[in-house]
């Protein structure tokens, strides 16, 4: 320690280390291993793994490596203990979830510096951002738990979870998964990541002090496969948050499980500054963004857009930040880098940036020194990176920020969005007009306008594209965690369908009238298929009804393109999309008499024809009313900010129709879907394919512009399969057989669609056949953060 | 009066004498395209302390450094040149003679940067501190409102220059920023410079009456081409004071008119800083976003006076490891 006389010269910061005597204590008392804590007490350690502190790389402790039979047993845990824990009074285990909040704050240091220790990152962080938003998410999901019969009526806790999660917020990963689980009802076998897992057990034994029933949170310790063996458990739902590509493997797991399913992966953020911004409080946002956590965040501000204004003196502000940041002891309170995770991360960060260079883009790094010992890598950022350099494309997870000049607002637009991932963006504008320009048109499930990585546990957060979907955080996150609470028998499982055959051979048909020719509808314009052929369709008693189109791979290329150039129906207003369905049901009443001949030909009773088109009509007005009501909200997270959720159409969405009511079930599928903007191709029911030429009628008739719904008929099986691999989909709806929804879920892993199945048939004229979950599953919110002060 | 013989006799302390800022004419492309955010800036005032720490010895230097930057300040309407004598001598003797010791300095190693009083009170400061080194400041223009007529305002300069104050805190005319009257604003802040002579020009904003930070960047902004030496934030009688967020716009300017000009400009809070932890908050603020060059009094000043007091208790303690009681230490 210097004298105050020479710390008086050098005004130097000098060290302010905070104790980790009590971590310590903790690990030396467990310096046998950690077990996992299952059925609430831990288990004998057996076969271990180190887990070692990035910044020296000294062990800290060793930690149970889950088998397959650890992981059974935890299941089976939660198994037992779900019907109490799901069958508590919503205040009961609000309760609990309070008192969980309560211990997170008690242990608050102790947690902070645990993290700081087993993760590497500045304490700063853990302390001021990590811990107290672990608490404010118990917080918020107590009250979930207190109001959720009335918030969620007919609701019911998806079941037993299994939950995975990264390494880069151990603890607040865990909130953000454990406490809505929780609060839905639902029971929680949780695997930590591999590198990080001290701060789950720690957790763990918190929740044991406060009182939580044994069974209702479970964790299990261990690498890859303990995660992957968890995947394959007996479980309903598996929610992970990690990479891209272990999230494709999760989604080819569970294919056709019927296990529900979230994923929150990967992520290559915009972040756009106008030449108009506040250039000091957008560097400071890259400090918040690029340069919090090392980089290591899934929505990260990686991509820096700059308008080529202020290119120049931004980037020497940049730099002249990034000079001052304190790299370091984790522990040290004026640290601002602290170490990355493991050696392996650190040499992926190294190896990229290696490459990047060799592709000629230029490195600014900051010249701190790195200690000698642990994995480092100081910050910097990247100039002259090519879109199609690896850095462009790649998520680097660490703290280096490609650095791109831009032109004017659409370019940026168009910059922003050329990316498979669509997590998060950060837009920098002091003109709000041009700022919510940006964050309305960047595909993205978080906006934040001038702010980076603010988080809140009542604004929902989740991604598009290949970031996955599904939400965490307020109302859109509980409902993660929560399906219908089954209502009567379930209905028969949809028949696989058979591939229609394409050659003649049939029968006559019954009606000696003038033949009709059913075409394809794409883009507007009845079609002749591309591969030239028809198949006949049985009506009623077996006979004939007519010939149908056969819709083939070329088809659906061709229905896609034409949905994707009727993007202008997304910009259109609720009430014009309302006009349009109401039109449709004007249209369709008037028609009743057509299309009830239409469904009796195809062999349903004349009473039920008549009930089925009568049900139509009812349900074009019903989407026509909600296309100017279902509204989105603003949430109240932090004082001011203005956080808004938009409900945002996922773009070109494919539905595979049932069976059964040919007119009423593809009606009840394509309005909720347009009503928000959605265009569709939709396969109509395979069976009753015919009803297509007066439904496509129809659509003309009612002004829907063309490319909104293209309608393919064939193979549902086949069709579904190319709509499934189709990366230019962006969500899929199939009703039909077990058999094709597991194919549908697996080969939708390429994009990452969003899928919603269902192989039950139901009764399309009740409750099952309309509401607001067809509109949720029809579009994912956006949330968008506007901090507001004159 | 003859500047140059008044300069003559009462010469700058040595630390003062870096190149003056010299100011330029008005040029608003400068910072009417400037707007500042200010949620970002007050995430980043927030963050900023929090960022860093300091203890120990450490601690103790920064703590002994705000009092060497610290402009101890009476502006009350009953001072009397006894009151400011007292407040002379406590600015040559900050601290008790045990703290300095304990401290392994020599008595009178550590001084406060400046006395701060109204022009009637220089003579009595001017005497009381004569050989010291340590400068008089003077307010001067109507403060603390500044709403007299300009000639008089310039009088009232010249007239504190001429009792031998080395530096004038001038308060300028909010109303000239309220209105966007920027050549106004100009004109009035170079004009003051003028009538200072050799001594340095403080420009006091009266932020909070200025209420938006990109008013007080720009009203900095159009000070400093004016030729001020320093910003600074309040008079201390505004309803709000310095603040973090407020100080930060105002450094900001300060750096963005040095990559300009070349030129440093000081900077001054005042008002409100009552603890030691704020001394440490401000200059944490000033090494985070301008650097070392001003962490020191030539371009750096703390206008406070309770601040002492707590800085003091806080340097015992560091001595002792007892808990300081503040009436064992001389008043201010």
């Amino acid at each position: 320690m210097p004298s105050v006389r020479e710390a008086l010269a050098l005004l130097d910061y000098g060290p302010s280390p905070e104790s980790a005597a009590d971590v310590r204590a903790w690990l030396d008392a467990h310096a046998a291993g950690f077990g996992h804590f299952i059925d609430g007490a831990f288990s004998p350690p057996g076969a271990t793994f180190e887990t070692r502190a990035p910044a020296t790389g000294e062990i800290l402790a060793r930690v149970a490596e889950g088998t397959p039979g650890d992981v059974a047993r935890a299941v089976a845990a939660a198994r037992r203990a779900l019907p109490a824990w799901s069958g508590l009074a919503g205040h009961d285990r609000a309760r609990h979830l309070y008192a969980l909040a309560r211990h997170v704050q008690k242990r608050a240091r102790f947690l902070a510096v645990l993290e700081s220790l087993d993760n590497g990152k500045p304490i700063r962080e853990s302390r001021d951002i990590d811990v107290p938003l672990v608490a404010r998410h118990f917080y918020h999901h107590a009250g979930w738990a207190e109001v959720l019969a009335e918030e969620f009526p007919g609701q019911a806790p998806v079941g037993v979870c299994g939950q995975v999660i990264p390494w880069n917020f151990p603890l607040l990963m865990l909130a953000w998964k454990v406490a809505p689980a929780l609060a839905a009802g639902c029971t929680v076998v949780l695997k930590p990541a591999e590198y990080t897992p001290l701060s789950a057990l720690a957790f763990a034994m918190i929740a044991a002090e406060a009182g939580l029933p044994r069974g209702v949170l479970n964790v299990v310790t261990g690498g890859g496969a303990t995660g992957a063996a968890l995947v394959a458990a007996g479980v309903d739902k598996v929610a992970f948050t990690g990479s891209t590509a272990v999230g494709r493997a999760i989604r080819r797991a569970t294919a056709g499980t019927g296990k529900a399913l979230t994923l929150e992966l990967g992520g290559k953020s915009p972040f756009v500054v106008m030449d108009d911004a506040d250039l000091d409080a957008a560097v400071e946002g890259v400090v918040d963004a690029i340069w919090f956590n090392q980089g290591q965040v899934c929505c990260a501000g990686a991509r820096i857009l700059v308008q080529e204004g202020v290119a120049r003196p931004f980037a020497a502000r940049l730099a002249r930040r990034m000079a001052r940041l304190r790299l370091g002891d984790p522990l040290d309170k004026s640290t601002d880098i602290g170490a990355i995770v493991h050696p392996v991360q650190l040499a992926r960060i190294v190896a990229l940036v290696r490459q990047g260079e060799a592709e000629g883009a230029e490195l600014h790094q900051a010249a701190c020194p790195l200690p000698e010992r642990g994995s480092w890598f100081a910050p910097a950022f990247l100039t002259g990176v090519a879109p199609a350099s690896v850095l462009a494309e790649e998520e680097i997870f660490g703290p280096v920020a490609t650095l791109t000049p831009f032109r004017t607002a659409d370019e940026a637009v168009e910059l922003a969005n050329a990316t498979r991932y669509g997590l998060a963006a950060s837009v920098w504008s002091e003109n709000v007009t041009v700022a919510l320009d940006l964050a309305a048109r960047i595909r993205a499930g978080v906006v934040w306008v001038n702010a980076t990585n603010v988080f809140d546990a009542g604004a929902p957060f989740g991604g598009w594209r290949e970031s996955g979907f599904g939400r965490e955080g307020g109302r859109a996150g509980m409902r993660a965690y929560l399906r219908p609470a089954p209502a009567g028998r379930p209905g028969r499982e949809e028949a696989a369908l058979p591939p229609p055959a394409a050659f003649p051979g049939g029968e006559a048909g019954a009606d000696a009238g003038i033949d009709r020719t059913a075409k394809l509808y794409i883009g507007g314009r009845q079609v002749r298929p591309d591969g030239g052929n028809s198949w006949g369709v049985s009506g009623r008693g077996g006979r004939l009804a007519g010939h149908a189109a056969l819709g083939n791979r070329k088809d659906l290329r061709n229905a896609v393109e034409a949905a994707h150039a009727a993007s202008a129906w997304a910009g259109a207003s609720g009430h014009g999309r309302a006009q349009v369905l109401y039109y449709l049901a004007e249209n369709l009443a008037a028609r009743t008499d057509l299309f009830a001949r239409g469904l009796a030909a195809l062999g349903a009773s004349r009473v039920a024809a008549a009930g089925e088109v009568a049900a139509a009509v009812r349900r074009a007005f019903w989407y026509a009313a909600m296309a100017d009501k279902f509204d989105g909200a603003t949430h109240a997270t932090l004082s001011g900010h203005v956080t808004l959720t938009m409900p945002e159409p996922w773009g070109v969405m494919g539905i595979a129709c049932p069976s059964e009511a040919p007119l009423l079930a593809l009606l009840s599928l394509v309005l909720p879907a347009i009503a928000l903007g959605n265009r569709v191709v939709a396969i109509p029911s395979q069976t009753g394919a015919l009803v297509a030429a007066d439904i496509y009628q129809l659509l003309e008739a009612s002004d829907v512009p063309a490319g909104v719904v293209n309608l393919v008929t064939g193979h549902r099986e086949e069709l579904s399969r190319t709509l499934a691999g189709h990366d230019d989909v962006a969500a899929l709806w199939y009703f039909g057989p077990p058999a094709g929804a597991a194919m549908v879920e697996a080969e939708s892993a390429g994009n990452l669609k969003a899928t919603w199945v269902a192989t039950r048939r139901r009764d399309w004229t009740g409750p099952a056949g309309q509401g607001r979950a067809f509109l949720d599953a029809a579009s994912a919110p956006k949330t968008i953060w506007v901090p507001y002060g004159a | 009066m003859d500047e140059a013989t008044s300069g003559a006799s009462h010469p700058l302390p040595a630390r003062s004498n870096r190149p003056r800022n010299p100011g330029l004419p008005l040029a608003p492309g400068w910072f009417l395209g400037v707007a500042v955010n200010r949620p970002a800036a007050e995430r980043r005032a927030a963050t900023l302390v929090a960022r860093r720490s300091l203890k120990k010895e450490h601690q103790a230097a920064w703590l002994l450094n705000a009092i060497r930057c610290m402009d101890l300040t009476t502006l009350a309407g009953d001072d009397t040149e006894a009151r400011v004598e007292r407040l002379c001598a406590k600015a040559l003797r900050p601290l008790a003679a045990p703290i300095v010791a304990g401290l392994g300095l020599e008595p009178g190693e550590v001084r406060a940067g400046a006395v701060c009083v109204y022009p009637t009170m220089v003579r009595a400061a001017v005497r009381a501190l004569a050989g010291s080194g340590v400068p008089v400041a003077s307010v001067a223009t109507g403060f603390p409102a500044g709403l007299m007529p300009l000639p008089l305002r310039l009088d009232e300069i010249r007239h504190a220059v001429a009792e031998g104050a080395a530096e004038i805190d001038i308060v300028i005319t909010r109303a000239h920023v309220l209105g966007g009257a920027w050549q106004a604003l100009h004109d009035e802040v170079a004009a003051m410079r003028e009538a200072c002579g050799p001594a340095h020009l403080k420009a006091i904003l009266a932020t909070g009456e200025l209420r938006t930070l990109t008013n007080v960047w720009r009203a900095a902004m159009v000070a400093m081409q004016a030729g001020a030496d320093f910003v600074k934030t309040s008079t201390g009688k505004e309803g709000v004071n310095a603040t973090l967020p407020v100080s930060l716009a105002m450094v900001r300017a300060i750096r963005d008119y040095g990559d300009r000009t070349g030129h440093r400009v000081g900077f001054k809070p005042a008002g409100g800083m009552r603890t030691a932890r704020d001394a440490l908050a401000w200059q944490i603020l000033m090494k985070e976003e301008l650097g070392d060059p001003w962490l020191a009094p030539d371009l750096f000043r703390l206008g406070a006076s309770s601040m002492l007091a707590d800085i003091e208790r806080q340097l015992e303690h560091h001595v002792t490891g007892r808990y300081a009681a503040s009436h064992r230490h001389a008043p201010a």
